[in-house]
This record gives C-alpha cells, structure tokens and sequence, in this order.
C-alpha cells in the first residue's frame, strides 16, 4: 500500500518532468549571453544576464541575429514588447468576437423558430469541415481582394467565424430549463430583453469558460498571421519564432537566450489565464463536447 | 431545439448574420474555389487556367511522394494519438488517485496545454540541436542519432515533441472522465474485486471508454492539422521530405510550390478525410447525449 | 357568468398526437379548480394552453369576457407557478418578484409596494436580498408564489407547484396555497397529478383521462358520485374496491360463486360493483343473509385506523376500519350497504 503510493508519486513526478524541463532550460538559457549559449549549450541553473537578455528582447535594441560565416545579417529587431502587444490584441480580438457572434447566432438557433434556421445551422456546421490547412490559397486570394492583407481586421476577423464557440454555446443554451424562458415569457420579456437579462447573466461562467479556451486559441495562431501580414507592425510573437527559424536556415545563428526569452515570453500570458482560472477552463474544455 | 420558441420575426435572421456572412465569405467560398481550382492547371506565374478533369487527382494520387507522404502521415498519427493518450491516461489515473497533492499536480499537468506548437518546435528544435540541445549528446550515447540526415530519427524526435504538446490536454479529458465515475461505483468495484489493476481494466477503463473514443478523434485530428507548427518549426519535411504531414504537403506544394491545382486536389483530399473525421466524432456525441 | 372559460378545446401536436380532446370547462370567478389525473392525461397542456405556452389548436379561450387564445402570454393577465420554480437565478428575489412589473413599465414606488407587501404575505421579507440558490425549497416556493401575487392577475395558473417539496412541506404549503388564494380571491387552475391535493384544496375538481374530461363537480361530488370507473379507480386512497358481479333472480353472484340476496342492483344483468373501502363493514357473526365471507389475508396498521387486506370469494378487496379493539381473526363477513353500492357499466365503465 505505502509502496503503491510511491510509486504513483513517483510516475506523476517524472510526467510532470517531462512536461516542464523543456521550458525550464529555456527559461533558463535565456539569462545568459548568446555567446555563452552558443559556446556551451542550453543550460539547466539561471545565469546572470537575465536583465540583459530580455531587456534586448523588450525593447528590440540588441539584435536578433549573430554574423555568421562572414554575412552580415540583416537585422531588423521588432521589438519584444511590439510582438506582445499585437499577440494580445489576436488574442483578445479573437476570443472576444469569437464569443459575441456565436453566443448571438447560438441564440438565434436554439430559442427562434425560423424557417432558414436548421439550413443556416449547416452552413454554421460546415466550417468545422473546413480547416484552413485545407483552402489556405483562396482565403488568403479573398482576404488580398478585400484590401485586409496587413490589417487587424483581416488578422482577427476571418477566424472568429468556425463554429465551435457556436456548439458550445447552442449546447449550454440548451441545458437551461425550458421554464427559464416561459417565466421570461409571462414577465413580458421579448427577446432582446430575455437575452440581456436573462440568458447572459445566466452564460457568465460559460462565458468565462470560452474566452480562456478561446484566448489561447487565438493568441496560439501561427499559420493565419504568417499568411495575411507581411508588414512587421503586425508580427506577433509566434511570428517572431517563425522569423528565427527561417533566418536559421539562412545559415545564420540567432541569438538564441533572445530566442529562448521569446519562446518563454510568449508562452507566459496564455499559461498564466489557463493557471489562473483553471476551474473555468476545465469546464469550459470538458463541457463543450457534450 | 427549446420547446418553446420566440415567434417569427427578422430578429433572428440578425443574430445569426453576423457568423453568416464570415463563414460564407471565408470558409465556404474558399472551400469552393479549392474544389473548382483541383479541375484546373494553371501555369506557375498564375498567367492562363486550363480545364484538366480529373487530371489533378490522378497526379496527385499516382505519385510516389504523395504516397510515402501519406503513409507517414498515418502511421505518425497513429504513434502521437496512441502515445499522448497512453501517457496522459497513466498520468490521470495516477492524479485520481492521489489524495495528498491531487490539485499540485493537476495545474503541474495541465499548463502545458497552452504552449503554441511553434513554441514547442523551436524548444524541440534547440534541445535536440547538435550545437546547444543536451539531447543531442544524450542521445548519441545510446545509438548514433542524428536527426538532420536521418529520417528516422526526425521522425522520431518529431513524434516526441507532438506528445508533448497534447499530452496536456488528454490529460484534463481523461481526469475528468474518471472524477466523473460516480462514487457509489467505484465503492461497489472496491468490494468485488480486491485487486486495483483487475478493477482498472474490468470497471474504470470500460466506463472511460467513451472518453476515450472522443479523444482518439480529437488526437487524429491534431496530428493531422493541428501539428502544422510543430513541423513548420522543427524540421519542415526534412530530411528530404520525409517529415511531411498531408497538410503540410498542401501548403508547400500550393503556397511555396505555386502547383495550384495539384495542391487544391490535395486539399480536396484532405476535405473529405475532415468529413469523414467529423461525421465520427458527431455520431460518438449523439450517442453520449442520448446515454 | 363564468370568468374562465375554455370551450371545446382540442390540441393536436404536429405529429398527429391528441393532447386534449374536446374540453369544456368554465371557471368562477375566485373558483379555486384542480385539474387532476394521471400523467398524460393532458392536464398540463391545457394549462399550458390557458398561459399562452402552447398554441389551441382548436376552441376558444375566455378570460374575463376577453379571447385570449391568441394573446401572447404576457398580455393574458395571468400569473404562473411552475413546477421547477423557474427562479431567475442570477437575480436576488426581489428582482425576482419585481421583473414582471418592470418589464411592465410600473412606476418604481408601486413596484416595491406590491413585492414588500407580497413578501410580508409570504414571511419572505427577510430574503429579499438573497439569490434562490441560498434559499430551501419551501422558500424558492414562496417567491414562485410571490411572483404571481405580485402581478395582481385575473388569474393563477399552478403546474403541479408542490411536487418538488417533502411530505411535510407539501401539507403545509398546500394548506398556505388555499390561504391565500382564499384571502386574494383570485381565480385559480392547479394542475397535479395527486389525488389527496386535489382532494384537499380544490373548490372545483377536473378530472381528465386520455385527454378527455371524466367528470368535473365539487370534491364530495367527485368522491361521492363518481360518474365513471375511471375516476372511481384514480380518486380515493386506498382505492376503491371493484367486483364483477352477476344478478340472477335477487341475488347477487359474484366471482368465486358468492351468491346474496341483492340489496341493490343495476338496470342489467352484469356490472362492476364499486365500493369504497370505508363503507364496508365487517362482523364476526352474519346478521341477515346479505353478508359475505371475508378471507382475511393481512392487516396494515395506519395507528389512526386498519387496512384489512382480504378476498370475498376470488376478488381481492380491502377494508377500512377504525384501529380500536382487537384483530379480527377467521371467519368473517362483510356488509355491503346499498347506499355504498356503486354501478358501472363493464364496457363502457359509466356509471349506472
């Protein structure tokens, strides 16, 4: 019995091992030089350049790139703190209009009887069937003919219509007692009313729920930012990560604790929400497929 | 749909306008586009269109490359859905049953899940490079691992670095499928059957079955598009080519390949293999809702 | 003149189902009527109708010489007591009790006037900062019920409001439903599926079967005078015994080849024999020749009375008798008084 205990310890511990060493040595690779990384290798105990490090990163002062093998590399830092700040607006962009249209179409779906509605519905559906990987060239042509290539619209826009917010939203509506609405109903409350006072104060926690899954779902998009900004005001810091791996296969050596703080950094705000408000995220993650 | 209903009126027509219109003008005529451009050959500098049939599948499907690419994609697939489900499931029923330090190792678990995948290819990528990474020497110790040239081993460092990434959430599935076991049970299993590894197999892992047959859509699914990152970031098809996925396949041949209608017929491909991965996973989900 | 009336109602579903066929009731004003009968029956459809929740297929509703079929549910001027509660819960019960008069554009000091004065009413006034989750269903209960007084409506429409709550509570809120409706004097329709509460608190009693009404009239009426087997069988606890009886030259023959002299009889040769478990009487000693053997099988004890559990001949019947004296043993016989005697016809189950 005590033995058994151990042993279960003993196999969390190494699971949790395994998921935080790779971080942690990014961590802490990113408080030493570039060159001591590149002499020595990726470290395991914190350095001394911590400041150094991230503060090159933030503010985009030291450059991304070391010469290497004679090249100049041209080196045009965006800084840490630019990149953040356009992660957070996908972020937030997405997970907060992701939320508005599906709650309002969800609402429309399962509390109105209308004649269009379950074809509507399909049509909802089918943009589950419809990966980006799968119509990456044409979305991108429609996104260039609309004139929103290099835009917040065109970044944010196009990616908060898949329905998956909607069946989660449809689901939840659903689970509320049909009484909810009839009560509404007999208090004179039409529609609009029913939904300000009623649905949405009723959705908040589901609302929660979403928007942390949403947040780092859209704070996490590497393919469609690549694609639709070539502008580097626009660069978030998956973009940044990007920019490091193909200039290394330009044969040139990035300065890899910078590259270590990015990864870090943008890992940070998303683990920090799903840390924080974990209760909300698991039920949000675990409800939605019901 | 809710028994009772708001009556007739525009009100809804504007509710639902809104994800309407997006989806039709960035899924649904896009989707299209590609199914109409998988018809065409169109030459490399986007100058004249020409009406091929079926010639695009039948290119596509004949050639060698698709074919290797395609059955790498199935058997990667299968090593990242089997594995990220075998370690999380271990890791959820060691974490259910523990009671001291239950919720320390949950959050210990489960962050994980928000770490974008081109972040976990880069630290993959660095970890295992022959400049920096600790692994590169570790490894080498015990065979002659060299995963810029050998396909093998990208592969296999490329398959580690996808469990990773998904273990995370298999986990948070997997623990609230067991927490949702309800007491009684569980208690009446501990009375039947002494020993806890015959009562894993006989009563938990059959009333986690169903959980488990949603995640196993969920983690083919990922490995199919949602590994699109990690590639990207960490070997890009290399060695030669033989680290791509099918999706990957289509952005390179189409984005930087510019072989448009040989790409669309790919994403055509991919189309039917997502209907045929959702249909799964909805007639799985009707039959929990009714049970 | 009645105040509410449904008239020749009928509720077909789209799918071809006939919820209610066919009924007429009319409704005093201050009438406090029960809608009873056994789930399905179309008891709460028709409730549902009288609210504007489901659409009449078929009939006219009247509600203060005002049509209202076609009325949305809020303009009906009707309030409604739902089974589960149907408590906003994200509002504290004042909101709770105020909404209805808000959405109604009622000034503010009326509004709180009405929900302090249905509050004092209910004993919830304490409560009226709190959610429902914080409150015990008897309480939640009261707000339901608050909810619909504060409307001041034409009329209270209660679907089976009590069935959420334990034994206890439910005497007691029953009893504190009839109050007040007692005191506001306001039309009410209640609809459940339990007989004792229909009993107990209805000045006018329903009973619908299959959609259909069996028979409507005061509860002593019902209880009395059922006008079928139906609603002989569905009112009265324990139920009312019923033997298939055969008359033949003054006597009657029932199953097991029982033969008496008949104190009573129907206009045919064959009927069911109802009678009520409270109008039997059982002797040790036969005093004329219309008692019959009782086989005594088991005795129920209820502390206030006895439950005799028995056979006369093959049918099964039970009797009730006070819980004085000793146990009867063997070789006993009861008395059925023709005024007890109830008819029915076997096909049709009417009464006879």
């Amino acid at each position: 019995m005590k033995r058994g205990v151990i042993i279960d310890h003993a196999i969390l511990i190494l699971g949790v091992l395994f998921l935080i060493t790779p971080l942690w040595m990014a961590f802490a690779s990113s408080t030493y030089t570039a060159q001591e990384i590149a002499r020595d290798g990726m470290r395991f105990v914190l350095g001394d350049n911590f400041i150094g490090t991230w503060g090159d990163l933030l503010t985009g002062a030291g450059s991304m790139f070391t010469e290497s093998e004679g090249k100049t590399g041209e080196v045009t830092a965006v800084s840490g703190l630019l990149m953040l700040k356009n992660s957070l607006i996908l972020g937030l962009g997405f997970a907060i209009g992701k939320i508005a249209i599906s709650m309002l179409a969800a609402y429309a779906i399962v509390y109105f009887r209308f004649p269009a509605g379950p074809f509507f519905f399909w049509i909802i559906f089918s943009s589950l069937l419809l990966p980006l990987e799968v119509r990456i060239i044409p979305s991108y042509e429609i996104v260039a003919g609309l004139g929103l290539v290099n835009s917040y619209t065109g970044l944010i826009l196009p990616l908060i219509a898949s329905a998956t917010a909607t069946f989660f939203f449809r689901q939840f509506y659903k689970q509320i007692p049909e009484e909810m609405i009839e009560a509404a109903r007999l208090d004179n409350a039409g529609p609009i009313r029913f939904f300000i006072d009623i649905l949405f104060p009723l959705s908040k926690t589901m609302i929660a729920a979403i928007f942390i899954i949403m947040f780092v779902v859209g704070w996490n998009q590497y393919l469609w930012p690549i694609l639709m900004t070539t502008d580097k005001e626009f660069n978030t810091l998956l973009m940044g990560i990007k920019n490091i791996i193909y200039i290394m296969d330009d044969g040139k050596t990035p300065a890899y604790n910078q590259a270590f703080a990015l990864a870090v950094l943008s890992v940070i705000p998303p683990v920090l929400i799903v840390v924080l408000f974990q209760s909300w995220f698991v039920k949000g993650l675990t409800e939605s497929d019901k | 749909m809710k028994r009772n209903q708001f009556g007739h009126s525009p009100l809804p027509y504007l509710l639902i306008a809104p994800q309407l219109l997006i989806i039709l003008i960035f899924f649904v005529w896009p989707a299209v586009q590609s199914v109409r451009l998988s018809f065409f050959l169109e030459d490399p500098w986007g100058l004249s269109r020409s009406f091929v049939g079926f010639d695009n599948y039948t290119s596509v499907l004949s050639n060698s490359q698709y074919h290797s690419t395609a059955l790498f994609t199935l058997f990667f697939s299968a090593v990242v859905t089997v594995l990220a489900l075998g370690v999380a499931l271990l890791l959820a029923v060691k974490a259910d049953g523990i009671i001291r330090g239950a919720k320390t190792y949950r959050v210990l678990l489960i962050w994980a899940y928000a770490v974008a995948p081109a972040v976990a290819g880069m630290i993959g990528l660095f970890l295992a490079n022959q400049h920096i990474g600790p692994l590169f020497p570790l490894f080498n110790l015990l065979w002659d691992f060299d995963n810029k040239t050998d396909s093998a081993d990208a592969t296999f460092w490329l398959t580690l670095v996808c469990v990773w990434k998904q273990v995370s959430v298999n986990f948070v599935y997997f623990l609230a499928g067991l927490q949702g076991i309800p007491r009684s049970v569980r208690e009446a299993a501990a009375l039947d059957c002494q020993s806890g590894f015959r009562r894993f197999w006989t009563v938990t892992f059959p009333l986690l079955a169903p959980t488990g047959f949603f995640l196993m859509v969920i983690n083919i699914t990922y490995a199919f598009f949602d590994t699109f990152p990690i590639i990207d970031t960490l070997t890009r098809g290399r060695p030669g080519g033989s680290t791509f996925t099918l999706v990957y396949k289509v952005y390179k041949d189409g984005f930087l390949g510019a072989d448009l209608g040989g790409s669309s017929a790919q994403s055509v491909i991919l189309m039917v293999v997502v209907m045929l991965l959702t249909i799964v996973q909805f007639r799985f989900i009707e039959r929990k809702i009714h049970y | 003149m009645s105040h509410l009336s449904l008239a020749n109602i009928i509720k077909t579903y789209p799918n071809g189902f006939e919820a209610v066929r066919d009924v007429s009731v009319d409704i005093a004003k201050g009438e406090f009527t029960v809608f009873v009968g056994p789930s399905g029956c179309g008891k709460s459809t028709l409730l549902r109708m009288v609210a504007g929740l489901e659409t009449v297929t078929q009939g006219t509703i009247t509600l203060a010489d005002r049509v209202i079929n076609d009325l949305e549910p809020a303009r009906r001027d009707i309030a409604m007591v739902f089974q589960n509660y149907a408590l906003y819960p994200h509002m504290t019960v004042y909101k709770n009790l105020a909404y209805g008069l808000v959405n109604r554009g009622f000034p503010k000091a009326e509004i709180d006037r009405r929900v302090r004065e249905a509050a004092e009413m209910l004993q919830i006034t304490e409560y009226l900062d709190r959610k429902p989750q914080q409150l015990s269903g008897g309480q939640r209960q009261r707000v339901a019920m608050g909810r619909a007084i504060v409307r001041e409506p034409e009329a209270f429409l209660f679907d089976e409001p009590l069935s959420n709550l334990d034994a206890k509570l439910r005497n007691h809120m029953r009893l504190e439903i009839k109050r007040l409706q007692r005191y506001l004097g306001t039309t009410a329709i209640y609809v459940t599926h339990d007989q004792v509460e229909a009993m107990t608190m209805a000045d006018r009693i329903v009973v619908l079967n299959k959609g259909k009404v069996e028979q409507a009239g005061t509860p002593a009426e019902i209880y009395h005078d059922p006008a079928s087997l139906f609603v002989a069988g569905f009112m009265g606890a324990p139920a009312m015994n019923m033997l298939e009886a055969r008359f033949e030259d003054g006597h009657m023959i029932l199953p097991g080849n029982i033969r008496v002299h008949a104190l009573a009889r129907p206009d045919r040769d064959e009927a069911t024999l109802g009678l009520r478990p409270e109008r039997i009487t059982i002797t040790r000693t036969p005093v004329n020749g219309t008692a019959l053997p009782f086989q005594l099988d088991l005795v129920e004890e209820l502390g206030a009375g006895r439950l005799l559990h028995g056979r006369v001949g093959e049918t099964p019947v039970t009797v009730s008798t006070s819980g004085d004296g000793e146990v009867p043993a063997d070789d006993l016989h009861a008395e059925f008084p023709a005024a007890a005697m109830h008819f029915f016809d076997k096909e049709t189950g009417a009464r006879l």
